[in-house]
């Protein structure tokens, strides 16, 4: 016997639509693993909505600079309720190499991360990984307290 | 050094010429800057290949140094021209009424290491935010982290 | 350290948009505004003239007697799908047709060329190959040669073949890229798919060589990390086999196809002078026709001893520079079928100890071995005070590293002349004129890779 709050969540893994934000090196990645090899498809989520307003995870592919921090805040404000954030690689969880002026140091400084990936860049079998990773925890996760 | 420099080199007797590693460098007073870029746009450097320059900070007695590679297609030579800027105020005429090309490479270097280019016709910030202060590739600029320039991050539940 | 790199950043006062945002009581984002940068109603006429394009030659369509209401200034960026990472373009319109265009860069900003001052020689190639991240191969070869030169020193012959066969691969991967961008940005959607397939059979064997896919950290100074795996000529044949089957069936699919080529061509002309003027270089340039390509003029790492044509466009149009990248994968194919046949045998890097890590064998039974591993790995090499400039062709133009020594392990200062970022000022050209819908076929033909453009 299901319950609805699992129902809910299982539909909800199955049909992830990921906002594109691609920012440097991983988007090149994540371009990757939509495409023919790797198949983001067989996941349900090989739709990249170019609007947030349609996307409910955002995969931060790459580093965030001083100048992006604040346009990144504002398209995780205009993606609706529930949402979720992958940082993918380095230089998004952490700044990477980079610790100089013109970086954040880690994306969750500007919005709450769900999974961190990591690598410089993350192979397209480690970003699949990262989104498996994420419908284990949206699959326990309570809708109703 | 190929007849094209050596009629430059005739031209401008204030230019020190050297050879670096095998390059053509002209180490040009910043008063001549203008003037002897357009004496080599006219001997057929039609690019202006990169506009770049350095901060030497208490190393020299002038802080920084400008230097434009330039190419010319038709010789197929190089030509690296290379000035000084002072500490105080630096400023130097713009090549952008020349090569158009200068123009991002100097608003470049004027975002950051803070030269001035007289003659520029959109001397703004270009890498940086508008609102940013300092100028970072100088040498006394920190090289750490600076604060996010999101200031509402920790209202996020 | 000076209290500059702690000060506040968002000073100034800021609107908020009146915006509902899903799960907050208040509007939580500010709008973004970079102020001068930004396009403006009202230019001087020297800015005008920058950005129509007028500067070189002024025969643009402007209508003057057009009412302020007739124009729209559309922002579009830094997040958009089509914009090929974070470019941000400011255009004004006038109903369908572009007037003006301002791209507003930096959003990608990292800067690389501050870091590059606090690594050593050795460490740099690790810096460097993350700016342009389709074609690092190029990005670490122009460093290399910049530090050898300034060294004095030559790379023996088999390094030097193994970095044209590399970076010719690069060549290959990265435009195979630009390709499947610019297929998915016109509606090619098979385009983008088959691009990043064949892609995958190139970084197969880039990852089998240097250990990654992307940002190999591969070619260093003193010659390569490490010498080809086993086995690589089987790899290397199979792609040579693979590629002119799959470009065959990119031209079936693209080249004279009716839909793909109204979309193309005469769409976002550049013409040779107007390429000149602007310092741009790579396809946008030769599809204008000019016969330029660092390879040839001022050949590297003996490329000269290899035959291939440098393929040239006519009108400089969109359709121009996606046949001028195509038939670039081509050459490169003939340039790495001959280093593939003629690899000569021998070192894969420089036999000093003092530029070059001794094999690890040595360090156990060599103490001047392990003194030698030691102080390059914590202190590096030093190299003789001096300045030079080293340049190759890229995928997206010429590609240069200006680099200052003075006399210590770290650069003084290190400037890359990042083809993309001079690329850049072509698009206000280009696009001058022409109809609003061709703006993602211009961007995507002028292929900038914004890690180049901001580093």
């Amino acid at each position: 016997m299901t319950t609805v709050e699992r129902a809910a969540n299982w539909a909800r893994t199955r049909s992830m639509f990921p906002a594109t934000f691609g920012l440097a090196c991983c988007a090149i990645e994540m371009m990757a693993t939509g495409a023919a090899h790797y198949d983001l498809a067989r996941f349900g989520m090989e739709v990249f909505r170019a609007s947030p307003r349609q996307a409910d995870l955002m995969i931060v592919a790459g580093r965030v600079s001083q100048k992006m921090a604040p346009v990144l805040r504002q398209v995780y404000d205009q993606m609706p309720d529930p949402k979720w954030v992958i940082s993918m690689g380095a230089c998004a969880s952490t700044g990477g190499m980079f610790n100089n002026y013109a970086l954040v140091q880690g994306v969750d400084q500007i919005v709450p991360v769900d999974i961190y990936v990591p690598g410089c860049p993350p192979g397209p079998q480690s970003l699949m990984h990262g989104i498996l990773t994420l419908h284990d925890k949206i699959m326990t996760r309570e809708i109703v307290r | 050094m190929s007849p094209v420099l050596e009629d430059l080199k005739e031209q401008f007797e204030a230019v020190v010429w050297e050879d670096s590693h095998g390059q053509d460098v002209a180490r040009v007073p910043a008063d001549a800057w203008f003037s002897f870029a357009g004496a080599a746009k006219e001997a057929g450097f039609e690019i202006c290949g990169d506009v770049t320059a350095v901060d030497w900070m208490r190393l020299r007695p002038e802080r920084f140094e400008v230097v434009a590679n330039l190419v010319s297609m038709q010789h197929r030579i190089r030509l690296r021209m290379i000035t000084s800027v002072g500490r105080e105020d630096p400023t130097i005429a713009s090549l952008t009424p020349l090569w158009p090309g200068a123009n991002f490479a100097e608003r470049e270097v004027y975002d950051m290491f803070g030269i001035e280019f007289e003659g520029h016709p959109d001397l703004t910030r270009i890498l940086m935010p508008d609102d940013w202060e300092g100028h970072p590739l100088r040498k006394d600029f920190g090289v750490g982290s600076v604060p996010v320039q999101f200031k509402q991050a920790h209202q996020v539940s | 350290m000076s209290d500059e790199n702690t000060q506040d950043q968002a000073g100034g006062e800021t609107d908020t948009f009146d915006l509902w945002v899903a799960g907050t009581e208040e509007p939580q984002f500010q709008p973004t505004d970079e102020g001068r940068q930004e396009i403006s109603e009202h230019e001087s006429e020297d800015r005008l003239a920058a950005q129509f394009g007028r500067v070189v030659e002024d025969d643009y369509v402007f209508d003057e007697d057009a009412d302020d209401d007739e124009r729209m200034i559309v922002n579009m960026g830094p997040q958009h799908p089509s914009t090929h990472g974070v470019l941000r373009l400011q255009i004004e319109l006038e109903g369908e047709i572009i007037r003006r265009t301002r791209p507003i860069i930096g959003y990608l900003h990292t800067g690389m060329e501050k870091t590059a001052e606090q690594l050593n020689y050795a460490q740099g190639p690790t810096n460097v190959t993350r700016m342009d991240y389709l074609s690092p191969l190029h990005e670490e070869l122009a460093y290399s040669l910049a530090v050898e030169r300034l060294l004095g020193v030559e790379v023996p012959p088999r390094a030097a073949a193994i970095r044209i066969l590399m970076t010719e691969l690069n060549r290959i991967s990265s435009h195979l890229v630009a390709l499947a961008t610019n297929g998915l940005d016109i509606g090619a959607l098979s385009m983008m798919i088959y691009g990043f397939r064949e892609r995958e059979a190139i970084l197969a064997f880039f990852e089998k060589a240097t250990g990654l896919r992307m940002n190999h950290n591969y070619i260093r100074p003193g010659g390569v990390a490490a010498d080809l795996p086993p086995g690589w000529k089987d790899d290397v044949a199979a792609i040579l086999k693979e590629m002119p089957v799959r470009l065959q069936e990119y031209d079936d699919l693209l080249k004279e196809n009716p839909v793909w080529l109204s979309r193309t061509r005469d769409v976002g002309i550049i013409q040779a002078e107007e390429a000149i003027a602007y310092s741009i270089t790579g396809p946008p340039l030769r599809a204008s026709g000019v016969d330029w390509d660092i390879r040839k003029v001022f050949p590297y790492s003996g490329i000269d001893q290899y035959e291939f044509d440098v393929p040239l466009g006519e009108r400089g149009d969109v359709y121009d520079r996606y046949r001028v990248k195509v038939e670039e994968i081509e050459e490169s194919l003939k340039i790495v079928e001959q280093v593939m046949d003629s690899m000569p045998k021998g070192n894969y890097r420089i036999d000093d100890r003092k530029i070059t890590p001794p094999p690890r064998a040595r360090i156990d039974e060599s103490m001047e071995a392990l003194i030698h591993h030691f102080k390059l790995f914590t202190e590096g090499f030093k190299v003789p005070a001096g300045e030079t400039y080293v340049a190759v062709e890229s995928p997206r133009g010429e590609l240069g590293c200006y680099l200052v020594a003075d006399g210590g392990p770290m650069p003084w200062r290190m400037h890359t002349r990042a083809p993309s970022f001079y690329n850049l000022q072509g698009l206000p050209i280009a696009m001058a004129d022409s109809l609003v819908a061709d703006t993602v076929a211009t961007i995507a033909s002028m292929d900038p890779v914004m890690g180049d453009v901001d580093r």
